[in-house]
């Protein structure tokens, strides 16, 4: 129910992010979206694509830091509302969460929302007591 | 093998009186034939009668390289003209040359000193020293030679370069001893290798390397690849070239032919004497030389004394591989900060890699000091939090050791220039 995202260090200097995006162009991998955070230093290029193994290589081929970690995409009603039902679910039920952010998928009705969780497992399980959907890899992959 | 048992294992209250005769001996010489120091002792108001004991030394002025510069060519020498039988000088690279002019006596010293080197590696008269040190006016090529024929060893004279005839020769003598710079022994190595050659097939048993500073991931490396013990061996033209000190077989220290080279540790900013075990300048004073004795020399190395006895049986002090140069030297914030200081810290730390550099820089009069190193896997994180926490816990071990508040700023891998000769570790972009 996991899915695998990969992070890149990167430093924050001008063209640094084009050449990641070039790199994963060339290697014909697709990205479904991606969130940066950041510092005055440096920055971390967190993304889903379509084939996270290739990624991670051609990532660390070319002299990236990068790793591969779990993460949770949960299936989110594209209305009022929609989110905020989750999230009280986590708090009730004590999930702190790192970070999160979402995208819209245009072929399916709800927004996606991909949350780093710590105690990933005791999350999956609470969604599922919701029933909640959770985005597997192979939809990811697909859509 | 001990070369010469009867000196470097003598009993240290016996070792003290030869030195301290041999000190107030030649203070009393120096005086009476060498103008620079007769001025240089008037001006420091020390009379040759001052100097009884060894421990009299510290009342002697210093020699530096500026003062070795400025008596180009020959102003130290100590004796007629006509006893020097051989002249050798540093490349002079940085300013004028410095000249080291040999008597017979300080041949036969030199010769001595390297043959106990070349012992430190069990080299005898079975042996083959293939001597890719550089002939001529560096002392290297010339010292290693002196050394090798005293113990009747079989010396090939190749010199350095030509590297593909040296791994001919190798092969075709069977040499057993290889002598050079740690660096031209990787390319020995490497082009070696390349070409197909099986090192551990070659009766190539010891390696006795110098001129050049490098550290003990080096020395694996060395080890691994030619298949043979790598030893550390130190010494400077100002002195006597190469024969000053070497490691033995422990590898634990170099032993200071302290007979012939009389060894101190300054703080190189008071020039006070520093006690046994405490990082400084390195000062060596000639005991015995003829041509050009020098006393109080400040060799800008920095490096620390051992007095614990070597489980070698040797008796005479040994300094600690060289740790960095004076020239390296940072002051910030009144602290005193040696880039191998720095270094010793972060290589201490898992996962940091020996890719940084020491970035200072003074902002509203205030030092600042930042140090950049590379990212590693483990030390990055899909979280900020994490990343920052690895920064600070960089910072906390520079604080705990060196006393300075550095920031540390990780950065992306390859990001740091490489350097094929010396790396450059230190950017100091203040305007003093």
């Amino acid at each position: 129910m996991k899915i695998k995202q990969i992070s890149v260090f990167l430093e924050n200097k001008i063209g640094r992010l084009a050449e990641v995006t070039k790199l994963l162009a060339d290697a014909g991998i697709n990205i479904r979206t991606l969130s940066l955070a950041e510092t005055a230093e440096f920055g971390i290029l967190r993304l889903i694509v379509n084939d996270p193994g290739t990624c991670l290589k051609v990532l660390k081929d070319h002299n990236f830091v990068a790793q591969e970690t779990d993460v949770i995409a949960v299936e989110v009603l594209d209305k009022p509302g929609g989110l905020n039902r989750i999230l009280e679910i986590f708090h009730k039920k004590d999930i702190n969460i790192e970070y999160m952010y979402a995208f819209v998928e245009k072929k399916v009705d709800n927004a996606i929302v991909v949350f780093r969780i710590d105690n990933a497992r005791k999350a999956i399980a609470v969604l599922q007591d919701h029933n909640i959907a959770i985005v597997s890899d192979d939809v990811l992959k697909n859509i | 093998m001990i070369w010469n048992n009867e000196y470097e294992a003598m009993q240290p209250d016996k070792l003290r009186a030869m030195q301290s005769a041999r000190l107030s001996e030649l203070v009393a010489l120096l005086y009476k034939n060498v103008p620079f120091y007769k001025e240089k002792m008037d001006a420091f108001g020390v009379r040759p009668s001052d100097i009884k004991d060894i421990k009299d030394i510290v009342k002697l002025p210093f020699t530096t390289k500026d003062d070795m510069r400025e008596v180009y060519p020959l102003g130290l020498l100590a004796v007629a003209k006509e006893k020097i039988v051989e002249i050798h000088t540093s490349s002079g690279t940085t300013g004028k040359p410095v000249v080291d002019a040999y008597t017979h006596k300080d041949i036969e010293i030199w010769s001595e000193v390297m043959a106990r080197t070349l012992a430190m590696g069990d080299t005898n008269k079975n042996d083959t020293v293939q001597n890719a040190y550089g002939y001529g006016l560096f002392t290297g090529g010339l010292g290693v030679h002196y050394g090798a024929r005293k113990i009747g060893a079989n010396v090939i004279p190749i010199s350095g370069g030509n590297t593909k005839r040296q791994l001919q020769i190798m092969q075709d003598f069977d040499s057993t001893v290889l002598t050079c710079t740690p660096s031209y022994s990787l390319l020995l190595a490497e082009i070696g290798k390349a070409d197909g050659i099986d090192f551990s097939k070659l009766p190539l048993r010891v390696g006795l390397f110098g001129a050049e500073p490098w550290s003990d991931s080096m020395r694996k490396e060395i080890e691994a690849d030619l298949q043979l013990k790598a030893l550390d061996i130190y010494g400077l033209t100002e002195i006597i070239g190469p024969g000053v000190s070497s490691e033995c077989l422990q590898q634990d220290g170099l032993h200071i032919f302290e007979d012939h080279f009389y060894p101190e540790i300054i703080d190189p900013a008071t020039g006070r004497v520093l006690p046994d075990g405490q990082r400084g300048e390195l000062v060596f004073t000639t005991l015995s030389k003829e041509g050009t004795p020098i006393l109080r020399y400040r060799t800008r190395d920095i490096t620390y004394l051992i007095r614990e006895k070597c489980g070698c049986g040797r008796t005479q002090v040994r300094m600690h591989r060289l740790l960095g140069r004076t020239d390296d030297m940072l002051i910030v914030r009144g602290v005193n900060v040696f880039p191998s200081q720095v270094e010793e810290v972060l290589l201490k730390i898992e996962d940091v890699k020996p890719h940084y550099q020491i970035l200072v820089d003074r902002k509203d009069r205030l030092d600042s000091i930042e140090i950049q190193i590379e990212m590693t896997e483990n030390l990055f994180s899909d979280e900020i939090k994490n990343i920052s926490a690895n920064e600070k816990r960089i910072e906390e071990a520079l604080y705990s050791t060196l006393n300075i508040h550095a920031q540390v700023k990780l950065v992306e891998p390859q990001s740091i220039p490489r350097s094929e000769g010396k790396a450059r570790r230190v950017i100091d972009k203040r305007q003093l």
